[in-house]
């Protein structure tokens, strides 16, 4: 049974003493906070986004130092805890500073589609009919496009390097956001809360960001979260066909690239940047499952 | 907005109000209609409770969301106190100001993300009222409903029970000074317990506020309770109109008069032995051809297939559109009646 | 000597225990039921009514926890693993609900659903089960039945959908019926024309039938006897007429005259003051005291135990109004 339907079957007590228990967001970070889960992964991200912001005093050694004589060095290595990669630079400080663009392109792609593609689908849901089909049709031509091929097929055109790739990744996110956002807004339209505000005699732009918006942010938020993890595993992949950061800039993509020959050699330092595309991916998705229970969650 | 023509002159008048949802086949193209609302006319006294009975299909929730300019009609006219609504006269901003709805008690009536104060305060500041002042007013009128703005104000609707939702769904009704409330199914949802409280609540209120009320329900017993005069709707069209207790004492159309027939007897001593009509309402989308309850009707005759009935005088303010009452109509039982005053 | 009922329910009690929630939906519940009669839980919301009837199948959510004894035709239904309980729900005790679109499967016809119902419980073939289930959407009063084995859910009106859900209940022979507010989503004209159905049906096969209902009009048209329900406890049992001609519980008496009925023009209603139970915050004594007129030190103080007042009667108060109006 649907949280909803139990809930129409056998209630909850609701509160008549005492004051409020606060609003949605302060409840959903409180069922968040008690998820041990959800918890652990928020310290992994954390402490890959703190290493990330303060590359420059916790990395040990110079990302871009080169030297013939230590290369693929295996971990625990003297002065080189995670060892070298081919060109002998140390490797924890290039998974350090390559943390930064990751986590950039990560983040920024999905940030920039939910705005946009949020928007747009918020727009075509609330108002439906032919501005509906306008908006949502010329989505479902970007849609039709695997995502992969499209994002690679703008590198092509844009040409190579992290800011194509993000626009590119961008592009390909607003499709599926803005379905979400335009599923949800219909729904919410219709509801008796919002005919009331109609009655009102408000503008539909008022009632848009007042009444549409706080109830739409929710799914929006957690769907986009799940992109994250996506958008990470999409901008390594672009990297390491040459299509975003390129070399000596430090990404997890491109040093899958370039440490694929020495698979055979020193195995261990190959893997490491798959490692932490994993984990980095892995807790953003577990984020984002914990976001969605918390926001199922009533009272 | 002031009194303009005085008692004697309608709060609302509408004629001819029609509203029929398209219904698209499968390449977007129409093939039906749903005829929510077909033609009705009748006007809401000033201070009068008006109470609308009907099932389910009858259209009495889409004639109030017509009446509120929440639904755009096809045809028809509906006039405030004298000046008609759109072309020249009312514009619907205006309406709105003066004209509101109470819902019924859903999960969804009330914003889940916004207090009872923010959701009050919404329509105060949507015509022009200051956020502190609207603050102000909102908590007024959460006193008059007799909820504890400390307590309650920043409470959401999950925190609250469904009586107190209820109340907050009134208080939002009142705060712009309406003076009609359309009521739609508001007690409806509430445990017997609590739908006395509210009932209560919104006669005091209609005494302090000098409101007009609509008070749409499918209970005829509350109907009964709170109505001045009743409309009987069936299939989008109005069958009978008149003073409550004409209606609940001398009921004269058939299908009325089976409604009053379906409450239970709370008696066990005396229990209901056979149900007065048989069958469900039928589709709003091909009713039946001249008067749409013949097919359920154990007085229907040919000429109920021919022609519709029109809203004919029976008593003092009381209208029915049915042949078998109405004389010259042309059915067997019409043909004994004289003519009435 | 106490015969063997068939419906036999000692002290039971439902806690919804999980993360967010830890509160104690019934308390106490005791009861039994012999075959052919008709009992009627009527209670508001949060009386504990539905829960009290789900926990007889078991069929609550997973977080509830079920305290006491529950017999059924002799089966121990806490005790019973899930498997079991599949063997009881449909044969022994089968239940309709408030929303026949939800309780029936919009992918399958009617007529498919009630026969797979059959196979499944009584291993007939499947054209032995289609026959019977003809003869059953018959007894529900289905006009054109061979047609209607093959609608789906959503092509019936709400009236027929709510017979179809009877008849899927009725097809394994069921000793017991419970019924979850069958008619509070219907038009009046279709709630009466589903009650008498009810009635009849039950009287012609025999059933026991348990109504949860928060409306008095359903219980007077159906019941034998009614256990009225505040704060997931009985406050008052008795047979239907007494009951309603005489409460004796404060709450049973406030229900009736809140009620609106027939007749009733204009004028203040009467009501229970105060709100609907917090059962996660609810208070030692009586459940009901912080809203009765009548409340003593001693209600605030312990909960009252459910006393005979008269015969066949029961109330959980100090002072039933019973007591009052026969001495005064």
């Amino acid at each position: 049974m649907s949280a909803v339907a139990e809930k129409a079957v056998f209630g909850t007590a609701p509160a008549t003493k005492g004051r409020s228990t606060g609003g949605f967001w302060r409840r959903v970070a409180r069922h968040v906070l008690r998820d041990k889960a959800a918890l652990f992964c928020a310290a992994i991200l954390a402490a890959i986004a703190m290493s990330a912001i303060f590359a420059p005093w916790v990395a040990p050694a110079d990302p871009y130092k080169t030297s013939m004589i230590r290369r693929l060095l295996p971990p625990f290595s003297p002065h080189f805890i995670l060892g070298t990669d081919e060109l002998g630079r140390d490797m924890l400080s290039r998974l350090i500073y390559g943390g930064r663009v990751s986590l950039t392109m990560g983040l920024a792609p999905v940030i920039l589609a939910t705005v946009l593609g949020g928007s747009l689908g918020v727009i075509a849901g609330y108002f439906g009919k032919h501005i509906n089909m306008a908006i949502m049709r010329i989505i479902d031509v970007f849609y039709a496009f695997p995502s992969v091929l499209l994002a690679v097929a703008m590198a092509g055109v844009l040409g190579a390097g992290i800011v194509n790739s993000l626009i590119s990744l961008t592009l390909v996110f607003i499709p599926p956001i803005a379905r979400v956002a335009e599923s949800v807004t219909t729904q919410v339209r219709d509801q008796d809360y919002v005919e009331a505000a109609r009655a009102t005699g408000a503008s539909a732009a008022r009632i848009i960001v007042q009444h549409v918006l706080a109830n739409v942010t929710g799914p929006i938020l957690t769907y986009a979260s799940s992109l994250v993890s996506i958008a990470i595993i999409i901008s390594s992949g672009l990297s390491f066909l040459g299509l975003g950061a390129a070399p000596p800039i430090a990404d997890w993509g491109l040093m899958l690239n370039t440490l694929r020959q020495a698979i055979y050699v020193a195995p261990v330092n190959a893997v490491l940047p798959g490692v932490m595309i994993f984990a980095a991916s892995v807790s953003f998705n577990l984020l984002s499952d914990s976001l969605r229970t918390a926001m199922d969650v009533r009272a | 907005m002031r009194d303009r023509g005085g008692p004697a002159q309608p709060l609302l008048s509408v004629t001819g109000l029609r509203k029929y949802f398209p219904l698209r086949g499968p390449l977007g193209n129409v093939n039906a209609h749903v005829q929510a609302v077909d033609g009705i006319g009748f006007n809401v006294m000033k201070g009068e409770t008006l109470g609308v009975v009907g099932e389910s299909g009858c259209g009495k929730s889409t004639t109030a969301r017509l009446l509120m300019h929440l639904i755009e009609p096809d045809a028809g006219e509906i006039v405030m106190d004298g000046d008609p609504i759109g072309q020249g006269g009312i514009t619907v901003r205006e309406l709105r100001r003066n004209v509101q709805m109470v819902f019924q008690d859903s999960y969804a009536s009330l914003n889940p993300r916004h207090s009872a104060t923010t959701e009050i305060a919404f329509g105060l500041k949507v015509h022009g009222m200051k956020a502190a002042q609207a603050r102000q007013q909102a908590h007024a009128a959460l006193r008059l409903v007799g909820l504890d703005p400390d307590l309650f104000g920043d409470r959401y609707p999950h925190e609250m029970s469904g009586g107190q939702r209820q109340r907050v769904n009134v208080a939002r009704g009142i705060a712009l000074n309406p003076r009609l409330l359309i009521l739609d199914e508001s007690v409806s949802a509430l445990d017997k317990s609590v739908q006395a409280q509210v009932l209560n609540l919104l006669a005091d209120l209609k005494d302090r506020l000098n409101l007009t009320y609509m008070f749409i329900s499918h209970d005829l017993n509350v109907v009964h309770h709170v109505a001045d005069r009743v409309l009987v709707m069936y299939l989008g069209k109005v069958f009978e109109i008149g003073p409550a207790d004409s209606i609940y004492a001398k009921a004269a159309h058939p299908y009325t008069k089976a409604l009053l027939a379906s409450r239970l007897s709370m008696n066990p001593a005396h229990r209901v032995s056979a149900a007065p009509l048989t069958g469900d309402p039928p589709n709003p989308v091909r009713p039946p051809s001249g008067c749409r309850f013949r097919s359920r009707c154990t007085l229907a005759e040919t000429i109920c297939a021919v022609e519709e009935p029109a809203l004919n005088d029976i008593a003092v303010a009381h209208q029915v559109a049915c042949h078998a009452v109405t004389p010259g109509s042309g059915h067997s039982l019409a043909r004994g009646i004289a003519n009435a005053a | 000597m106490p015969r063997e009922h068939l419906v036999e329910v000692v002290d039971l009690s439902v806690r919804f225990v999980n993360r967010d929630i830890d509160v104690q939906v019934v308390d106490g519940v005791s009861f039994h039921l012999n075959a052919g009669e008709v009992l009627c839980l009527l209670g508001e919301s949060g009386s504990g009514k539905t829960v009290t009837m789900r926990a007889l199948l078991r069929l609550l959510p997973p977080y509830a926890r079920i305290g006491g004894q529950i017999q059924l035709a002799g089966h121990d239904i806490v005790a019973m693993s899930e498997r079991q309980l599949e063997t009881v729900r449909g044969p022994v005790a089968a239940m309709i609900f408030q929303e026949p679109m939800t309780a029936l499967d919009p992918v399958f016809t009617i007529g498919t659903q009630i026969a797979e119902t059959i196979v499944a419980h009584e291993h007939v073939s499947w054209r032995d089960a289609r026959k019977r289930a003809f003869d059953l959407l018959e007894m529900v009063q289905i006009p054109s039945a061979a047609r209607r084995l093959d609608a789906f859910p959503h092509e019936l009106s709400g009236g027929l959908r709510q017979r179809a859900m009877i008849a899927l209940a009725l097809s394994c022979r069921p000793a017991l019926l419970l019924a979850d507010e069958p008619t509070t989503a219907l038009d009046a004209t279709v709630q009466i024309q589903i009650l008498l159905l009810l009635r009849s049906l039950q009287q012609e096969l025999g059933m026991a039938t348990i109504f949860v209902t928060h409306d008095i009009g359903v219980a007077c048209e159906v019941a034998d006897r009614i256990a009225v329900m505040y704060a997931g406890r009985f406050v008052e049992t008795g047979p239907v007429a007494a009951l309603i001609e005489c409460p004796a519980h404060p709450y049973t008496a406030g229900l009736l005259r809140s009620t609106v009925q027939a007749g009733s023009h204009g004028g203040r209603l009467e009501s229970i003051s105060g709100y609907p139970p917090d059962l996660a915050h609810m208070p030692p004594g009586c459940g009901f005291a912080p809203r009765c007129q009548y409340r003593q030190a001693d209600c605030i103080a312990a909960n009252p135990e459910l006393n005979s007042v008269a015969a066949d009667r029961m109330v959980r108060c100090p002072r039933p109004l019973l007591a009052v109006s026969t001495s005064a």
